[in-house]
C-alpha cells in the first residue's frame, strides 16, 4: 500500500545557468516519480547534473522550468519560509563534504534542525538528538567535536542530523565520496536499515558497488535521465561487512 | 522559532569566538566608559563651580575696574585706576538696597615668624568683607572699624597659613609675625574652607584691615575690586542698578560712554561659568561619543567579516530549516549582546574611572543616572544599527549559494 504512494514527482525539470552570453543546460527535461519507501541510487558522469537535480528536490535550489511535487505539495509555489519548513520537517539532506558545524559538538550538530522547530523543550531535544546519534552508532561520543572524529564518524553525525526530525525522505549527494570503502559500507548499512523502516532514500554515487545496495538505479547523462533500472542481485551491506570482517573490501570485490 | 532558541544559538556562536567577541566588545566598553567618565567630569566641575560661586554668598555683588571683556569677566582686573575707596563708601551711603560694602586690595607677601616663613596672599578689606563672603572665625575676633581707621597692624589668618607657621593644632592668636617685614598681631583664625573649583587653597590667606594693607604695604590709592551684598536675594538686581548709576555719576561718564567698571552679581558669574562648563561637557561628551561610534563601526566590521566567514555555516543552517528571520535574529542578537554587555561593563568601568579621577586627580566628578542611561541607550542603538546591515546580508543568502561558498 505504502509503496504505491508517490512521494517525489518532477516533470520536465530544466536548470539553465547563464553567465553572460553562454547558457549552460545543467538539466534539460528531467521527469521522474519516486514512490514512498524507494531507495534510488543516481549515477552518471561528473557534470551530468546529478547535484543540480538533488539540490532542486532538496528545496535548496529552484529549477528554471518544470514542476515539482513533494508529498503532493506544489513546491515551486512556496515562499522562502515555507521552503525552509519543508527542509526542516520532510527532508534530510546529506552532503559529500558532511557540512557539519565546526567547533560544535556532535550532539549540538544533531540538535540543529530541532532548534528551528518550536515544538520541543531543551530536554526533549537532547533526548531526540541522542537517540539519533545512537541510531548511527555514535551514542558513545555525543560531546566529540568534528575535528576529533574521523570522516566516517562525521558523516554519521550528518546522517543523525538528517534523521533527527523524522523526515519522509533522505537525500544524499555522494555521501561516501570522501570515505574509504569499509566506512562507505557501514554508511550503506545505516541507509538500508533506515530504508527498511520505511524512509525513502535518494542517493547520488559514482561507485557501482555502492549503487548495488539501492533498490533501483538511475543514470544521468548531459542533464537527462537515460536509464532507470531496478537492481538485480541487490546486496545487503551488513552481510558484505560480515563476510569481510576486517579486510579491505575493495580488494576482495575486485 | 522561539527567542530562547535564538539566544541559545547566538550565545553558542559568541562563546566559540571568545577573543573576537571580547575585542569587539572592547570598542563599546571603551566608548561607553569614556562617555560616562567625560560626562561625570563635566558634570562634576559644573556642580563644583556652582557650589563655589554660591559660597561667595547669594546676595553678593562684585565691582571690578575696567569695562566688560567680550563675553567674560575680569577676575583680576589689576590696577586700573578708576575704582577708589571713596566709591565703596559712596555705595554704602547712597545705595539703599546695598547692605554691606568693602573695597578689596590684594597682594602677595612673605611671612616670617621666629623660625618659619611662608608665602601667601594678603587681602585688605573692611569688616563687612567677612559678612559678604560668609567668613567665620573659629577663634579670636574680626578686626573692627576702629582698627581699619587706625590702619592697625592686626590680621586674621587662614588654616593653611596657621598650620605652616605655627604647626598643626596650635592656636596662633596673639602671635606676632612679620608680613613683608612689618610686624602684625594675629587676632583671629578663619574657619577651614578647602579648595575651590580652580584648585586654589582658600585657606592660604591673610586678611587685614583695608587701610593697613593699602597704606603700609602697597602705598597706592587703587583698589582691585569692591565687593558688596544686597539687602536680600530679590534686591540683587536693584542693587546692581543703583551701584551702576551711582558709579557712572561719580566717574562723570556721558550718556554715550561705556561703563569704566563692571558690576557682576553672583548669578551673573554663575551663569557665565555655567555656560563655560556646559560647553566643556558638550565637548568632552562629543569626543567620547566619537569613540563610541568607532566602537559601533567595529561591531559592524566584525559582523560583516563574521557573515562572510560564516557563509557556509549560514548555508548549513538554512539547509536544515532556518528561516530568514531566524538568521537575521541570530546575528542581531549577537550584535546586541556585544553592545549590551559592552554597555554594562562600560558603565561599570566609566564609573570606576570617574571615582579614581576624583580620588587621585582631585578633580570633582558626578556620575549621573542621566549619563548612564544616555550612554547605555546609545550603545544599544549602535548595536541594533550596526548589527542590522550584516544580519540582513546573512539572512538574504540563498541556501545553495551559501553552501557552495568556500
Ligand atoms: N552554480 C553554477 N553556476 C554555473 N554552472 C553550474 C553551477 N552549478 C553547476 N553548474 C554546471 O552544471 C552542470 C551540472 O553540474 P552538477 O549538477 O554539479 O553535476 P554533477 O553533480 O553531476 O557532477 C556542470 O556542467 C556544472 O559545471
Ligand atoms: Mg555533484
Amino acid at each position: 500500500m505504502e509503496k504505491e504512494k508517490i512521494l517525489i514527482e518532477v516533470r520536465n525539470l530544466e536548470k539553465i545557468y547563464r553567465s553572460g552570453e553562454i547558457e549552460l543546460h545543467a538539466l534539460s527535461g528531467v521527469s521522474l516519480s519516486i514512490e514512498a519507501g524507494e531507495f534510488v541510487a543516481i549515477m552518471g558522469a561528473s557534470g551530468s547534473g546529478k547535484s543540480t537535480f538533488m539540490n532542486i528536490i532538496g528545496c535548496l535550489d529552484s529549477p528554471t522550468y518544470g514542476e515539482y511535487y513533494l508529498d503532493g505539495i506544489d513546491v515551486l509555489k512556496l515562499n522562502r519560509d515555507q521552503l525552509a519548513e519543508l527542509r526542516n520537517k520532510k527532508i534530510g539532506f546529506i552532503f559529500q563534504s558532511f557540512n557539519i558545524l565546526s567547533r560544535t559538538t556532535a550532539i549540538e550538530n544533531v540538535e540543529l534542525p530541532l532548534l528551528y522547530n518550536n515544538k520541543l523543550n531543551s530536554k526533549e531535544r537532547r533526548e531526540k538528538a541522542f537517540n539519533a546519534l545512537k541510531a548511527v552508532g555514535l551514542g558513545d561520543r555525543p560531546d566529540a567535536l568534528p575535528n576529533q572524529l574521523s570522516g566516517g564518524q562525521q558523516q554519521r553525525v550528518a546522517i543523525a542530523r538528517a534523521l533527527v526530525n523524522e523526515p519522509q525522505v533522505i537525500l544524499a549527494d555522494e555521501p561516501t565520496g570522501n570515505l574509504d570503502s569499509r566506512t562507505s559500507y557501514e554508511i550503506m548499512e545505516i541507509f538500508q536499515n533506515l530504508n527498511d523502516k520505511g524512509i525513502t532514500i535518494v542517493m547520488v554515487t559514482h561507485e557501482a558497488d555502492i549503487a548495488m545496495f539501492a533498490i533501483s538505479n538511475i543514470l544521468f547523462k548531459d542533464g537527462k535521465i537515460i536509464e532507470n533500472n531496478s537492481v538485480k542481485n541487490r546486496k545487503s551491506a551488513s552481510e558484505e561487512l560480515k563476510k569481510n570482517p576486517k579486510a579491505d573490501i575493495n580488494k576482495m570485490l575486485k | 522559532m522561539r527567542i530562547v532558541n535564538l539566544i541559545r544559538i547566538a550565545s553558542r556562536s559568541l562563546s566559540k569566538n571568545k577573543l573576537r567577541t571580547f575585542l569587539t566588545m572592547l570598542g563599546i566598553i571603551i566608548g561607553v566608559a569614556s562617555v560616562i567618565a567625560m560626562l561625570a567630569i563635566g558634570e562634576g566641575s559644573k556642580q563644583n563651580i556652582k557650589a563655589s560661586i554660591a559660597s561667595l554668598g547669594t546676595n553678593s555683588i562684585m565691582i571690578f575696574p575696567g569695562a566688560v571683556n567680550q563675553g567674560g569677566v575680569r577676575m583680576e582686573a589689576g590696577s586700573s585706576a578708576n575704582l577708589k575707596r571713596e566709591d565703596s563708601e559712596a555705595i554704602l551711603a547712597r545705595c539703599p538696597l546695598v547692605e554691606f560694602v568693602s573695597p578689596v586690595v590684594r597682594t602677595g607677601a612673605q611671612i616670617i615668624t621666629g623660625s618659619q616663613n611662608w608665602r601667601t596672599i594678603v587681602i585688605g578689606a573692611f569688616t563687612d568683607y567677612f559678612s559678604i563672603r560668609n567668613l567665620n572665625v573659629v577663634s579670636g575676633t574680626y578686626f573692627s572699624a576702629t582698627d581699619e581707621r587706625a590702619a592697625a597692624k592686626v590680621c586674621l589668618v587662614g588654616q593653611t597659613v596657621s598650620v605652616n607657621l605655627f604647626g598643626e593644632g596650635s592656636d596662633p592668636i596673639g602671635q606676632v609675625m612679620r608680613i613683608n617685614r612689618i610686624p602684625f598681631k594675629i587676632i583671629g583664625l578663619l574657619e577651614k574652607k578647602g579648595q575651590n573649583t580652580f584648585g586654589q587653597d582658600q585657606d592660604d590667606i591673610i586678611i587685614a584691615p583695608f587701610s593697613t594693607v593699602q597704606k603700609r604695604m602697597l602705598s597706592t590709592t587703587n583698589i582691585n575690586q569692591i565687593i558688596a551684598s544686597a539687602v536680600s536675594e530679590e534686591d540683587v538686581d536693584g542693587a546692581k542698578d543703583e551701584i551702576t548709576m551711582l558709579l557712572r555719576e561719580r566717574h562723570k561718564l556721558a550718556e554715550d560712554v561705556e561703563d569704566d567698571f563692571t558690576v557682576r552679581t553672583q548669578s551673573d558669574i554663575s551663569n557665565i561659568f555655567g555656560s563655560i562648563s556646559k560647553v566643556l561637557t558638550i565637548l568632552l561628551g562629543s569626543i567620547a561619543s566619537i569613540s563610541l561610534l568607532v566602537g559601533g563601526i567595529g561591531i559592524m566590521n566584525i559582523m560583516l567579516v563574521s557573515v562572510t566567514e560564516r557563509t557556509k555555516e549560514i548555508g548549513i543552517r538554512l539547509a536544515v530549516g532556518a528561516k530568514s528571520k531566524d538568521v537575521l535574529m541570530q546575528f542581531m542578537i549577537e550584535a546586541m549582546f556585544i553592545s549590551f554587555v559592552g554597555g554594562i561593563i562600560g558603565v561599570g568601568l566609566g564609573t570606576l574611572v570617574s571615582v579614581l579621577v576624583a580620588k587621585f586627580g582631585g578633580w570633582p566628578v558626578a556620575v549621573t543616572i542621566y549619563s548612564i542611561a544616555l550612554s547605555f541607550l546609545f550603545a544599544a542603538i549602535i548595536g541594533i544599527f550596526f548589527g542590522w546591515y550584516p544580519a540582513r546580508k546573512a539572512a538574504r543568502l540563498n541556501p545553495i549559494d551559501a553552501l557552495r561558498y568556500e
